[in-house]
């Protein structure tokens, strides 16, 4: 029966599908959005999972001066292609840590070449047959073991991608860290006290505020721009160095720095400030005992969220040269290093596939430092949190 | 006459003086970068011009370095062999906008319509869930992002468009522009989330009182107050695609390419700034210099961008009186 009521419009049902449509529309584009998320991560998790193992092989070295002087010939000529390059070199240290080994010939476990670790994992290789039939022996006899990859995190960067690890860019990444938050925390928060406590409203401070605002949506590589021409030209700072990279990476987080803290002081009430007054303090005084530490939490939320942008920034570091190649870990501010995102941008570059699974591997380890250190940025927030 | 009032020292007026002329010192600062960035800048891109002709950099479209390059190697005999360097700057700016468009292309609809979700129909427990997700995807740097789309998305393109009875470059513009687009989603969602959220509750209610269904509440009442925020929104998106290096350093090509297909190889503005000045080149060389001249221009065009986008918000502020964006 035909519907009588003349309140009903007759094209309701159709606007009512047209509704759910709408909403079916727009909670696709959300599920794509984390679609792209779910793919992104499954993608690098499997290409990183390779690099979790390498491969050794147990084959007989000599041990003596002349082997020590030239390290290829501590091992029969066919292992030549298989064992690790890299790794002979440094058998001078296994040596002086295992003296007793000197002047003998020792069936000692080596690392395999990243070919014959792509050939195991079944990668392509650049392995010859007759090269693939001993590795395949090996293989056979008990002598080729897959272990869990400790050279990653222990040694820095090498050009055989077998014997590469992050420990050098690691420490290149705390140093430069380290710079950036020595001059971007406290100009920031000193920068935020000024304009939240202390600024008249004139144009002067808008001025300021303006200024702000416009240097946080500054393309980064601009800031890059500005570590070389100013930090190094002018200034004649090192190249490369973590603190060159450090001050450049502090400019960009000052702005972050500074929106968090303001928004931290605005929270504490006025009431604090006026009981202050009541009480004959000054200005600083109540600033520095009582807002201050009231708004701490969050303006230490803020540092550490703007820490971990300054931790995955690369552009602005290639500009100041923080690609170099450092094997070994810098030990000073004025070194040339690198960092973590620089050392992934690098292997990404190389021709060799074992460095795709490092790469990836690599992206993992950062990855999970950013989120460790949000997640310690919104436990902070969460615990010490105050309801006014 | 000297002030007796015991409750004042002479001592405390001084320190209090000098704290805050130190905090004010601090805040100037920021002032300082933004200036020492384009003194830098403009500095150096002055020194460009000296050598280059102006007006040839920003109409030319042939952007050939290897002379200048040869001669910023100190090997001045070699750069006599090939032609003079030319810096015209139209395919460098092309490749840049093409992939922008393309990002945008894939941030707009993603982006405006995940914020629509979040803020219109998504439960407290909804949103929860997705807002976080979002915001690993903001967290995620640039040089990953680079890689993904070097060594997953754009072999994955090839394959498709060689499918299709397509030719595609390995390094093609669509890879770094669909990546660049999935990073910026969560610049728009989030801004268009509280731009949407902070429109009058009235103006809903009073929408759905009059019959409207909840999607034409959305499309002809909400979405029309919330236009000048979400155009800020936009416009950030914007300035932030237009300034991206890594995804393209990574991604893109190296060779300036006008066209109007975006499975061939193209190469963009900040691509050469990063290629001009990674490598043993005499500072003073016009090739370093040339970086200079285009991050002068980058610089104006997204300030410019931003101006707009602070701007469309503050009115947006001011005529629904929200004070919390």
């Amino acid at each position: 029966m035909k519907n009588e009521n003349i309140f009903i419009d007759p094209q309701l049902q159709k606007r009512h599908l047209k509704s759910k449509i709408f909403k079916l529309f727009a909670f696709s584009s959300l599920l794509v959005a984390c679609l792209f998320l779910v793919w992104f991560l499954s993608d690098m998790v499997n290409r990183a999972i390779p690099a979790v193992k390498n491969n050794w092989i147990q084959i007989e070295v000599t041990y003596n001066e002349t082997t020590i002087e030239n390290p290829r010939k501590s091992i029969d000529k066919k292992y030549r292609k298989i064992a690790s390059k890299a790794w002979l070199r440094d058998i001078r240290f296994y040596v002086e840590k295992h003296p007793e080994l000197l002047d003998t010939t020792t069936l000692t476990w080596v690392l395999a070449d990243d070919q014959v670790d792509q050939y195991i994992k079944g990668h392509n290789n650049r392995l010859k047959s007759k090269q693939k039939k001993i590795v395949d022996n090996l293989q056979e006899s008990g002598k080729l073991e897959s272990r869990f990859n400790t050279i990653f995190f222990t040694r820095g960067d090498s050009k055989h991608p077998e014997y590469s690890g992050l420990l050098s860019a690691t420490v290149g990444t705390i140093l430069t860290l380290l710079v950036t938050m020595a001059f971007a925390f406290p100009i920031g928060v000193m920068t935020s006290i000024y304009l939240e406590e202390f600024a008249p409203k004139n144009r002067f401070t808008e001025f300021i505020e303006i200024n702000i605002n416009n240097l946080a949506a500054i393309p980064s590589i601009l800031f890059g721009l500005l570590g070389l021409a100013v930090f190094i030209t002018l200034f004649g700072m090192p190249r490369s160095s973590p603190l060159v990279g450090g001050l450049t990476l502090g400019l960009m987080t000052l702005p972050i720095i500074i929106v968090s803290s303001r928004a931290a002081l605005r929270t504490v009430p006025d009431s604090i400030r006026e009981a202050g007054y009541g009480l004959g303090l000054t200005k600083w005084q109540i600033v520095k005992d009582h807002v201050l530490p009231l708004a701490m939490p969050g303006i230490l939320t803020g540092s550490i969220i703007g820490l971990a942008q300054a931790m995955g920034e690369t552009a602005p570091l290639i500009i100041v040269g923080m690609i170099a190649f450092i094997p070994d870990s810098p030990t000073s501010i004025t070194d040339a290093a690198t960092v973590l995102p620089a050392q992934i941008f690098t292997w990404a570059g190389m021709p060799e596939t074992a460095y795709i699974e490092r790469t990836a591997a690599a992206i993992l380890v950062l990855l999970v430092i950013l989120i460790t250190l949000n997640a310690i940025a919104i436990y902070l927030r969460k615990k010490y949190e105050i309801k006014w | 006459m000297k002030s007796k009032n015991i409750f004042t020292t002479d001592k405390k007026d001084t320190k209090e003086k000098f704290i805050k002329i130190s905090l004010f010192l601090s805040a100037t600062i920021s002032i300082f970068i933004t200036f020492g960035i384009l003194y830098a800048i403009i500095f150096e891109a002055i020194r460009f011009f000296d050598m280059q002709s102006f007006w040839y950099f920003i109409t030319g479209t042939q952007w050939s370095t290897e002379a200048a390059f040869l001669e910023g190697a100190g090997r001045v005999e070699d750069a006599s062999g090939v032609a003079t360097a030319q810096f015209g700057s139209i395919p460098l700016f092309a490749g840049t906008f093409m992939i922008t468009f393309i990002a945008m292309l894939v941030a707009v609809p993603i982006g405006l319509f995940a914020a629509i979700y979040l803020s219109q129909y998504a439960s407290t427990k909804t949103r929860s869930i997705f807002k976080p997700m979002l915001e690993i995807l903001a967290g995620i740097p640039t040089v990953v992002y680079g890689f993904f789309a070097a060594i997953t998305v754009s072999p994955l393109i090839v394959k498709i468009a060689n499918y299709f009875g397509m030719d595609a470059s390995f390094n093609n513009a669509l890879a770094p522009g669909i990546v660049m687009g999935i990073m910026i989603i969560p610049v728009i969602s989030s801004l268009s989330d509280d731009v949407i959220s902070s429109v009058p509750r009235s103006m809903e209610e009073g929408s759905l009182a009059l019959g409207m269904t909840k999607a034409e509440t959305i499309k002809d009442i909400i979405l029309p107050s919330a236009l000048p925020g979400i155009i800020a929104a936009i416009l950030l998106g914007i300035s932030k695609a237009l300034g991206e290096t890594m995804i393209v350093v990574m991604a893109a090509g190296l060779r300036p390419n006008l066209t109007w297909n975006p499975l061939e190889d193209l190469t963009t503005v900040t691509v050469i700034i990063v290629d001009a000045l990674v490598g043993d080149q005499a500072f003073d060389s016009a090739l370093t210099l040339s970086a200079f001249a285009l991050g002068l221009v980058l610089f104006f065009v997204t300030l410019l961008i931003n101006i707009a986008s602070v701007y469309l918000i503050k009115r947006f502020k001011e005529k629904y009186k929200v004070s919390n964006l």
